[in-house]
């Protein structure tokens, strides 16, 4: 038998470790240091095969190592003590490849253009920067920062004409925003858009809610667990750090993976195999987010090949905020405040390399970017923080996210200026060097503006809920910031240099719209249409995500209305999360999301207008008012400095534009994760790059006057109409009918954004009377998946004829098909009493729809076409096929 | 006598704390959260309280096993004020994380001589944190919590919730003692004795607890310790199933506040 032992890599947050230390001292014992490992047996296996196990199964080299045999150690090592040495970087004497060479090998991942700027500046200055000054400039002027290319000026040409852009978000999103605000005037319930931390609108008359979605895809790359983990905790201290400190209240979570079934030997170097990623990203979210006592109640999960090697994590999450905390400044005089954890190696160069593109060496070259967290140091930190905000003990707080104490105080102190004393924050343990300090993302931390006469006060509250708080430094009216080590000067940059010297990215952008090709019909996909509802509902897209959901606490806090398993059996899929913020209140919020990779390939126009639609009737079929629906969105992109990808990326920011004014849906907030593409050598040294499909993730944040007017999806008495509302196009294109078949071509669904306003408008007042037993989005599978889901999750059968369906398609002899599967958009399934029919048409007479058929007691699923039946199953077979792929 | 004071205990990681302070408002009970350092300092203060509630969440991140370190504090530091306190006729409330924490400290049932319990609770027989609603019968009149109830409909959230007894006379003694109050399922009779396995099948029993064991008392029935979460259905709209039917005036969790706030009335 050989012993292996698993370690976390020193330094490597060990939260057991950290509570065992405080335990054992509890007991009065005494402990120098506590490390955890995990200890496996193994008999039989030749020095190769041990090692293949302990990298593909045992640990994961970015943050453990492996010891065979006997623990080499006789004491813990706590790192060794530091002394000090100002580093100066030679910049002024360097030549373009130099300067090239140096933003590479620094791990700055800095343009030529930008490190050139920085080389003037300094030559203008007579001196070489610091290392920690050039650190700062990378960190305030990487992607992740200053998002610098969406931001940035753009010369776009595409099938919508040719557009320049001196700031492409201002000139789409943000003005659709401002826009719809003008609109509504005084009516405007829009607080605080793209300025803070996260968005804030108008909840009630006492509290505002505020809304951010972040992504963490390369750390989840390297390292699942703590990727996932770093990101909702990352997303939890956006709220936080938004006004005075809003409280987290719910969290969304959606995931992108390339499918679980991918062959082993598919999986290139350098890459996790799917099934450990998922394993790893969900243990992540739910061990951060569960511990944090903020219920999980909204997410979903898309599978695409394209996504191996580059997964996508988007960890979002809704904050509650007295209105009149809603807003913040730091002051000239001010303490800066650093509270939460300590400061150690982790996440050193996260900003950057969260902007740099994934290689099959990020593994080694990035290790120090991926982390662990530290779940209940941020509960402590969140505790603190509401109560200190609440005696009104500090006049500003921020995160410390990409980017550390660099991000947090350079943007907190943009406009005054700051003077920072690095050795006085907090270690976790010997060794720091002062940069390292700056510009360390180890998480927990939140830095705060607090006034010397609030000090006191504020620094007792910390210490009587154990959370250490400590003074680095002072906001100074200086428009500089300046860093000091002791008595050294480190630093010393002017503000505007730091937020105003960075050259504007120019870029160029084309767009080439796909030709439209029709469906390759094949005769095995018209061939049984009942075979085919199995098989959607069996797709990894569709199929039930229950073993993912019930693992989050999706009731904690007591404020649970529509969860995200509803039904007869508590396991349906509900179209969006309905939560209570204010328990005495019968006033809600509705969470949701639309999102649709498949449809990229054919016009990311539509692609993202689908998935505003998607997000907005997910909302509406539970309850939400479409007036006062707000949006995020996220993109997450492949490499833009290729003119075709930056251009699908525009023309998805032009329909975001064009669907947000036209709906009066403001977003609110947003964020870009560029460069998702993963390169690899293959075994003869051919170098390959996989780029993800464009992914934009709309989520959308809805409000709901009395949740007991909500509805859900799961069909509730036989005998009750069904009702079709939108009409059908010819849009398979994309589908997973297309995709189950292996269908190239097709029709990409489109929206009609003046005629969903309307349908949206007309079904939400059908909702608020009461007349809607149930309802369902039709969306990844189209009408016939949409009413299989109502049936099993309500326990109750179904027959409709889709003859009666509203449509507008050219008669082919696959009309059928065509009304089942396709997946346009602004559609909805309605259960509604017989007596209540009149009044529904009456609210709907603007809207198509059709009676097309009833709830029944039968448990099955009939689906005619005039007389002749298309579809006809036993719902327990469909439920089955919906349950197994991921029932694991 | 005047409003029953409430001290919920919290302590780092505890995260029901609030909406368990609302339930108990609810209920007509006046609840005061403190966190454990503010007892520590001054552990006579608890006498101020009629009822003690420890409530959900992940004290200490459950680190090292579920509910041991504040447990140890409990029992290192506030045993001697906790055993006034019972003795004193008052009672002591722990829910799911709560309940772990009783279990833990000794003051639910007595610890072995080495410090060992009667009784633990522990990984799920599914090996994951789950979240779902299960049917609950009471099945003992011993406990004031339950009082004059017959089932309930609860949600449980947690990863080590499998109430294995040390053996089965402990079972037995617990089961002859009415100190079982509280079992997965739907069927009330405690058609004994009781074996030391599940008799209800998962997901009804969603941690694989045997006997099915959901709560349980001590002696006197004044201290309770259970898993599912009471305080997530007070607001009939937390039913799953609400959207089913027409709404019911309180969700089933509120009787068990409205019980122990009750018993001081």
């Amino acid at each position: 038998w050989r012993a292996v032992h698993v370690l976390l890599k020193p330094g490597v947050t060990d939260p057991v470790a950290q509570s065992t230390t405080a335990a054992i001292a509890d007991m009065g014992l005494e402990a120098e240091a506590v490390r955890t490992l995990r200890k496996v047996w193994f008999a039989g296996l030749d020095d190769a095969a041990l090692a293949t196990l302990c990298t593909k199964l045992l640990a994961n080299d970015a943050i453990e190592q492996v010891i065979v045999g006997p623990l080499p150690f006789a004491r813990l090592e706590l790192g060794s003590p530091y002394e000090f040495r100002l580093v100066t970087v030679p910049l002024r004497s360097l030549d373009d490849d130099g300067l090239a060479r140096l933003s590479r090998e620094g791990q700055l991942y800095l343009s030529l253009t930008e490190m050139q700027t920085i080389q003037a500046h300094f030559r203008q200055l007579d001196r070489d920067p610091t290392d920690a000054e050039l650190e700062t400039v990378a960190q305030t002027w990487s992607e992740h920062c200053s998002h610098k290319t969406l931001a940035g000026r753009i010369a776009y040409r595409g099938p919508d004409g040719a557009r320049e852009f001196r700031n492409m978000l201002k000139e789409t999103i943000f003005a659709a925003t401002g826009e719809i605000r003008k609109t509504l005037g005084d009516d405007d319930w829009c607080v605080s858009v793209f300025a803070d931390n996260a968005g804030i609108i108008r909840f009630d008359d006492d509290y505002n809610v505020v809304f951010k979605v972040e992504t963490h895809n390369h750390p989840s790359a390297l390292e699942p667990y703590g990727g996932a983990n770093t990101g909702i905790g990352g997303v939890i201290r956006d709220p936080l750090g938004t006004g005075m400190g809003a409280k987290p209240i719910a969290n969304t979570d959606v995931f992108c993976f390339a499918p679980p079934d991918t062959p082993p030997e598919e999986v290139p170097a350098g890459a996790l195999h799917p099934r450990r990623v998922i394993k790893g990203v969900v243990s992540g979210v739910r061990d951060y987010g569960n511990r944090m006592g903020i219920p999980t109640v909204n997410g979903a999960i898309y599978f695409d090949p394209r996504y191996l090697g580059n997964p996508l994590v988007f960890c979002g999450n809704v904050g509650l905020i007295p209105r009149s905390q809603s807003f913040k400044e730091a002051r000239a005089g001010d303490y800066i405040v650093a509270i939460g954890g300590r400061t150690g190696r982790d996440g050193i160069h996260g900003a950057t390399f969260s902007s740099a593109e994934l290689t099959h060496h990020s593994e080694s070259l990035s290790g120090g970017a991926v982390q662990i967290g530290n779940a209940i140091t941020e509960k402590m930190l969140l505790d603190v923080v509401l109560a200190a905000r609440d005696r009104g003990l500090y006049h500003a707080i921020t995160d410390c996210g990409a980017g550390g104490f660099s991000s947090a105080v350079g943007e907190m102190g943009e406009t005054i200026g700051a003077e920072v004393w690095l050795d006085r924050a907090p270690v976790k343990y010997k060794g720091l060097s002062y940069t390292e300090i700056w510009i360390s993302e180890a998480q927990e931390r939140m830095v705060l503006s607090v006034g010397p006469d609030q000090w006191q006060a504020f620094s007792d509250l910390c210490q009587s809920e154990g959370v250490e708080a400590t003074i680095i430094g002072k906001f100074v009216p200086t428009g500089r910031l300046k860093l000091k080590y002791g008595d050294h000067e480190v630093a010393d940059l002017t503000m505007e240099f730091l937020h105003g010297g960075r050259p504007p990215v120019v870029r160029e952008a084309v767009y080439d719209l796909p030709a439209e090709r029709a469906l390759e019909w094949n005769a095995a996909a018209t061939a049984d249409f009942t075979e085919t509802v199995t098989k959607i509902l069996g797709s990894w897209n569709v199929a039930s995500k229950h073993w993912v959901i019930r693992q989050y606490d999706h009731e904690v806090q007591g404020g649970s209305v529509i969860k995200p398993l509803v039904g007869v059996n508590n396991d349906g899929p509900s179209d969006a999360a309905v939560v209570r913020p204010v328990l005495a209140s019968r006033r809600g919020i509705a969470i949701a999301c639309g999102m649709n990779p498949c449809y990229a390939d054919f016009d990311t126009y539509h692609m993202a207008a689908s998935a505003i639609d998607e997000a907005m009737r997910n909302c509406v079929a539970v309850g939400a008012d479409p007036a006062r629906i707000a949006i995020l969105d996220n993109f997450c992109w492949g490499n833009t400095e290729r003119p075709q990808t930056l251009g699908s990326l525009v023309r998805a920011a032009i329909a975001c534009y064009d669907v947000a004014v036209a709906l009066g849906t403001p977003f609110i907030s947003g964020k870009d994760s560029l460069n998702n593409e993963f390169r690899y050598e293959d075994a003869d040294g051919r170098s390959h790059t996989i780029a993800i499909p464009a992914s934009l993730l709309i989520s959308a944040l809805g409000q709901v006057d009395d949740v007991a007017r909500c509805v859900t999806m799961d069909l509730k008495q036989p005998g009750n109409l069904i009702y079709l509302v939108g009409a059908t196009y010819d849009e398979l294109g994309g589908s997973h009918f297309a995709r189950v078949h292996g269908l190239g071509g097709g029709r990409v669904p489109k929206v009609d954004p003046q005629r969903a306003k309307v349908t949206f408008a007309a079904m939400h007042a059908a909702i608020a009377a009461g007349l809607v037993r149930a309802c369902h989005d039709l969306s990844e599978g189209g009408l016939a998946v949409a009413l299989a889901e109502m049936a099993f999750a309500g326990g109750w059968g179904a027959t409709i004829d889709v003859a009666k369906a509203p449509q507008s398609i050219d008669a082919n002899q696959a009309a059928e098909a065509v009304l089942l599967f396709s997946e346009s958009n602004t559609r909805f399934l309605c259960e509604v009493p017989a007596e209540s029919a009149s009044a529904f048409e009456h609210l709907l007479a603007g809207v198509a729809h059709a009676r097309v058929g009833q709830v029944t007691d039968a448990s099955r699923l009939e689906i005619l076409s005039g007389e002749r039946p298309v579809v006809s199953a036993e719902l327990s077979a469909l439920k089955a096929s919906w349950l197994a792929p991921l029932d694991w | 006598m005047a409003q029953p004071r409430v001290l919920i205990l919290r302590a780092p990681g505890a995260n029901c704390d609030l909406e368990t302070e609302y339930a108990i408002a609810c209920a007509g009970g006046l609840a005061e959260r403190w966190h454990v350092n503010r007892l520590l300092e001054a552990p006579r203060r608890l006498a101020d309280y009629q009822i003690l509630c420890i409530p959900g969440g992940f004290s200490y991140g459950d680190d090292v096993a579920a509910g041991r370190i504040l447990g140890n504090q409990l029992r290192h530091h506030l045993a001697e004020c906790l055993q006034e306190f019972k003795a004193a006729g008052k009672l002591i409330l722990g829910i799911c994380n709560g309940f772990q924490i009783l279990l833990k400290s000794g003051v639910l049932l007595p610890l072995a001589d080495d410090l060992t319990g009667p009784a633990t609770l522990a990984w799920n027989a599914s090996g994951k944190f789950e979240d779902r609603w299960v049917p609950l019968v009471v099945s003992s009149s011993k406990s004031v919590f339950f009082a004059g109830i017959e089932s309930m409909y609860l949600p449980v959230a947690h990863a080590e919730g499998k109430f294995v007894p040390r053996d089965e006379p402990l079972l037995r003694s617990l089961e002859t003692n009415g100190q079982i109050v509280l079992r997965y399922g739907t069927n009330a009779a405690l058609n004994g004795p009781l074996p030391m396995a599940p008799t209800v099948a998962y997901p009804e029993n969603p941690n694989g607890s045997l006997a099915d064991v959901a709560g349980i008392c001590d002696s006197s029935g004044r201290v309770c310790g259970l898993m599912p979460h009471p305080e997530r259905h007070i607001d009939p709209t937390q039913h799953p199933h609400w959207t089913r039917a027409s709404l019911p005036a309180a969700g089933d969790g509120l009787r068990v506040f409205q019980n122990a706030v009750g018993y001081f009335r």
